[in-house]
């Protein structure tokens, strides 16, 4: 009985298909297996003791009454770890991080001590009862206070210090300077302008908070020397490293397993104290030691994003063709420089913020700056500083579409890269891929019907007793995503590939291992199908695992978009090695040469002989009972892909709003989403992360925020006053693709979860302006709550 | 600290169980039975990975103890699949991709099991109120939603068979 082709390529169910998920299964059960599921003979809790001032000197802390609590086993604080050198750590950007505060706390909830207790309420008690006497500091909670000359100087354990990990410093609350470009060329093209347009734009701090909090369970085997950590971690083999060089333990002895992780959106890549204070309570007290902060403790002191004060300029002539860019940023990167970048890239890919345009002049510069606030800051859903970049451009562009009296779609398509320009070598240092923008473009303008809405849009504003102001959000962005070629990337000196070993089994099923982890990504499912369809065996029959550093080979981990630029090739090019040796072994088993086989789908066929053929599964077995000789036995391979440059996958978005004249209340009416991420794997998976990344992107625009008051104490750090949308506020997504391969990809894959959220938040913004531009607004900074959004209906005379 | 005896049914199973009076039900149920599939992600009550169903209602279990529950019938997302078949609510969940990271679904579908039982045909806005309790990272809802109306849908037709 011979199957069609049709239904043996289905049977595969590999890349195009809507796979449903594998993973569901356990998932929808409860039997996922997070951190805190996680349960082991003699575990103890671990608790922190924070610091309620943004700037203090510890004068004393007394553990005394807490150590007296029955139940209580260790009360551990900086003075403690001094000892084993642990007190305070690296960071990934080349600073130091108190693990536990050393004499001093720089921001609000700072980690002061630990207690382990037999439980958690009993550890939560004994935080109680440890008496912390601070002497409180002035905190300096704004970067560009903390520049000034005279101001308090917050870390007073790099005095005197002029150079930090990436060049001069000029102050002591200054970290660095980063620059890209040409400065000459971009005031030259800026001072020789028809037209300039300047405009500041914040970033305002916002916090990726998964659903799942972070935590650890440490155990240390004190017979065997073993290290075995449970962690949230984005990133587990580069956790095993960090924890060797902290520890002194050998790398074969730390064992780091990521298991099912809840969400990570960039907030579980970092390093955090409360992972290394559990690994020592393990260490001290040779008993598994539990650690799960709550969601306080998550918003007030891991990982936040952004946090930039920038300012663009833009040069161009009056017909609006963009001649030069010139960006300068104020990055608040709060106490500690644990920003997740890189190492060579501080401001990580700041430097993407030409855009999808052709500009041939440009310069950034970043400042990094201390203040009394949380240390960071992490990519939340983006790669790393992308979202920062995209933002500042597409603001910048509807600012000089806005003076010039263009449309803003217009100035886009006469200032797009142009098909025939990729490879396309960017002023600021990136080499752009493949791009086709002003096809996705035009398609989404057809697709919303862009001249009707405008005349809409033009009616209602003529109209004085419409209850609503209209507005249209365009966005065109570009992203750089799959960090990256290790020639220029790595995190802290280890580059940036990453790895799959495939063993094929000899009844033809198969298990891929991984150096990346799914926070939610789906992929086992994928991955799967990437290497169906490379292999000719059934997905259904691939499993996949990835996440345990004993048994995965080395990868850099997920974040940045790079599972599937970087860690989806590597599963080609192993699924490839495995696919020349199985075709010597068709060739000796046919009794052909190689040269005379075709591949089909699933089998190795003779040329010109439909009866003779071999299928995977065949060669599977022989692989282990026939093998040519000389060949070894075994159908496996390894592959460590280091990527030749980063992916650009584009979009185009575009959304319409409607704001009430009497409340302020920004109704989102419409948002249309073409996104282009190369060579699709799984249409269904993909259009399950741009749902999320899109609505991420509406909770950034529209409500999320992390403030300070002036003393640094942070203003909202719960669920109740942190926006996360509920099913009633998000808006309801049309999603469309185009698809323009990767070329320097194996599979032309460019990786597209992020690309959502990097480009709906200035797409809101875009909209939301647009609304109040006839009245001469041109930008409005983010989140644009009814509050603002009121107030900007008041600053602007609009009568309800 | 000393404990108190409770007796209450956990997904139809008759269980005595001494705790102390300070332990919220999620952990009581989390840590003491084991049952891990309920969550905890905020512990303020706003964003629903807790949700258990208890006396038929939906409830937050970060914001109840467990002796409140005493001689309460409590059902959780281990007592959804019944005899080695997924529930309805279950299966359009992974049907409909209804989910990503996982973290939010039990809660989520709990609520949907209860929900459906109040309001068996909702419209897509239905939904979006009745559930809004429950939050979810990942997904944007809208896939949720198809898969709350997917298993309205197979409820809908079972129970018309089962009249017939």
């Amino acid at each position: 009985m011979n199957a069609s082709i049709t239904e043996r390529q289905a049977a595969l169910m590999g890349m195009g298909d809507s796979r449903l998920r594998k993973e569901d299964a356990r998932f929808i059960q409860g039997k996922g297996n997070y951190v805190d599921d996680i349960k082991m003979p003699g575990m103890l809790h671990m608790a922190i003791v924070r610091s309620p001032f943004a700037h203090a000197r510890i004068k004393g802390i007394n553990k005394e009454k807490a150590l007296a609590i029955p139940g209580v086993y260790a009360v551990l604080t900086a003075d403690d770890l001094k000892p084993l050198k642990l007190h305070w750590m690296p960071t990934l950007a080349g600073d130091v991080q108190a693990v536990l505060a050393d004499a001093k706390v720089h921001f609000q909830m700072q980690e002061v001590a630990v207690v382990v207790a037999d439980d958690r309420y009993i550890a939560a008690d004994a935080v109680e009862a440890v008496y912390v006497e601070y002497e409180e500091l002035p905190a300096v909670v704004d970067p560009f206070k903390a520049l000034l000359p005279g101001a308090p100087v917050l870390r007073e354990d790099l005095a005197g210090k002029t150079e930090g990990a990436h060049g001069k410093r000029y102050h002591p609350n200054h970290i660095f300077t980063w620059e890209a470009g040409d400065m000459a060329a971009a005031d030259a093209a800026l001072s020789g302008a028809e037209v300039k347009v300047e405009q500041k734009l914040f970033y305002p701090r916002v916090h990726p908070c998964p659903l799942e909090t972070c935590g650890c369970v440490a155990s240390f085997d004190p017979v065997r020397g073993e290290l075995t950590t449970y962690m949230t971690s984005q990133a587990p083999h580069v956790v095993r490293t960090v924890v060797s060089m902290l520890s002194g333990i050998p790398e074969s002895k730390v064992r780091i397993i990521s298991p099912d992780i809840g969400g990570g959106f960039g907030n579980k890549v970092p390093v955090y104290p409360g992972y290394v204070c559990a690994i020592v309570a393990s260490i001290v007290l040779g008993r598994p030691v539990k650690w799960v902060e709550d969601r306080i403790e998550n918003l007030s002191s891991t990982g936040f994003a952004r946090d930039y004060h920038m300012t663009g300029e833009l040069a161009a002539t009056r017909d609006g063709r963009i001649t030069g860019l010139k960006v300068n940023v104020i990055a608040d990167h709060g106490a500690f420089d644990s920003c997740a970048d890189p190492t060579k890239f501080p401001a990580g890919m700041f430097h993407i913020c030409t855009g999808s345009y052709d500009i041939p002049a440009a310069y950034c510069r970043v400042d990094g700056v201390y203040t009394n606030k949380a240390p960071g800051g992490v990519a939340y859903r983006c790669s790393f500083r992308v979202t920062e970049a995209v933002y500042l451009i597409e603001r910048m562009v509807d600012v000089l579409a806005q003076k010039l009296n263009i449309d803003k779609a217009e100035i886009r398509a006469k200032n797009f890269i142009r098909k025939e320009q990729f490879p396309y070598k960017s002023a600021l240092g990136f080499e752009y891929d493949s791009g086709d923008y002003h096809t996705a473009l035009k398609k989404v303008l057809d697709a919303v019907d862009y001249p009707g809405l405008r005349a809409e849009q033009a009616a209602k504003r003529a109209d004085a007793n419409c209850p609503t102001l209209m507005g249209i959000g365009l966005v065109s962005f570009t992203e750089v995503v799959g960090a990256g070629p290790s020639k220029i990337c790595d995190i802290l000196g280890v580059g940036m590939f990453d790895s799959c070993e495939i063993r094929v089994h000899p009844t033809g099923s198969a298990i891929a291992r991984m150096g990346t982890i799914s926070q939610g990504q789906g992929h086992q499912t994928t991955y799967a199908q990437i290497i169906a369809t490379e292999l000719g065996l059934p997905s259904e029959v691939i499993q996949v695992e990835e996440g345990d550093t004993s048994t995965a080979p080395y990868g850099l981990g997920t974040y940045g978009s790079r599972s599937t630029p970087v860690a989806g090739a590597a599963i080609a090019m192993a699924s490839r090695k495995i696919h020349a040796k199985a075709k010597k072994i068709a060739a000796h088993l046919l009794e052909v040469s190689e040269n005379d086989l075709d591949w089909e789908i699933d089998r190795f066929k003779v040329k010109g002989d439909d009866a003779k053929w071999k299928t995977m599964k065949d060669v599977a077995w022989a692989a282990y009972n026939q093998p040519p000789a000389g060949m070894e036995p075994g159908l496996e391979a390894v592959h460590y892909y280091d990527p030749p440059n980063f992916t650009f996958p584009f979009g185009i978005y575009l959304c319409v709003v409607d704001i009430s004249k009497s409340t302020g209340e920004t109704a989102i009416r419409r948002f249309y989403a073409l996104d282009d991420c190369g060579t699709r794997i799984n249409p269904m998976i993909i259009e399950g992360q741009i749902h999320g990344g899109l609505t991420e992107g509406f909770a950034v625009a529209m409500g999320q925020l992390l403030s300070f008051d002036e003393q640094g104490n942070i203003q909202g750090n719960t669920l109740m006053d942190y926006f996360l949308p509920t099913m009633v506020e998000t808006p309801r997504w049309e999603t469309d693709h185009t698809v323009t391969p990767s070329p320097h990809h194996p599979i032309g894959a460019k990786g597209v979860a992020e690309s959502p959220h990097v480009g709906s938040i200035p797409t809101f913004t875009s909209a939301v302006v647009d609304a109040f531009s006839h009245l001469g607004v041109t930008h409005m900074e983010m989140p644009h709550t009814s509050a603002r959004v009121w107030k900007q209906l008041q600053a602007s005379g609009v009568k309800s | 600290m000393s404990k108190q005896l409770i007796s209450l049914t956990v997904n139809g199973k008759k269980l005595e169980q001494a705790v102390e009076p300070r332990t919220l039900l999620v952990h009581f149920l989390r840590e003491q039975l084991s049952l891990t599939g309920t969550h905890i992600g905020c512990d303020t009550s706003h964003c629903g990975a807790c949700t258990v169903d208890v006396d038929g209602k939906s409830l937050k279990a970060c914001t109840i103890l467990a002796v409140q529950c005493d001689g309460a019938d409590v059902v959780t997302v281990e007592g959804l699949a019944k005899g080695g078949a997924l529930h309805a609510i279950q299966d359009a969940f992974y049907k409909e991709h209804g989910l990503q990271c996982g973290f939010c679904t039990p809660g989520m579908m709990i609520r949907a099991y209860r929900f459906l039982q109040e309001n068996p045909d909702p419209s897509a806005d239905e939904i979006r109120a009745g559930m809004s309790g429950n939050l979810c990272r990942c997904t944007g809802y809208q896939n949720i939603i198809k898969a709350v109306q997917h298993a309205a849908r197979t409820l809908r037709e079972a129970g018309q068979k089962a009249a017939a």
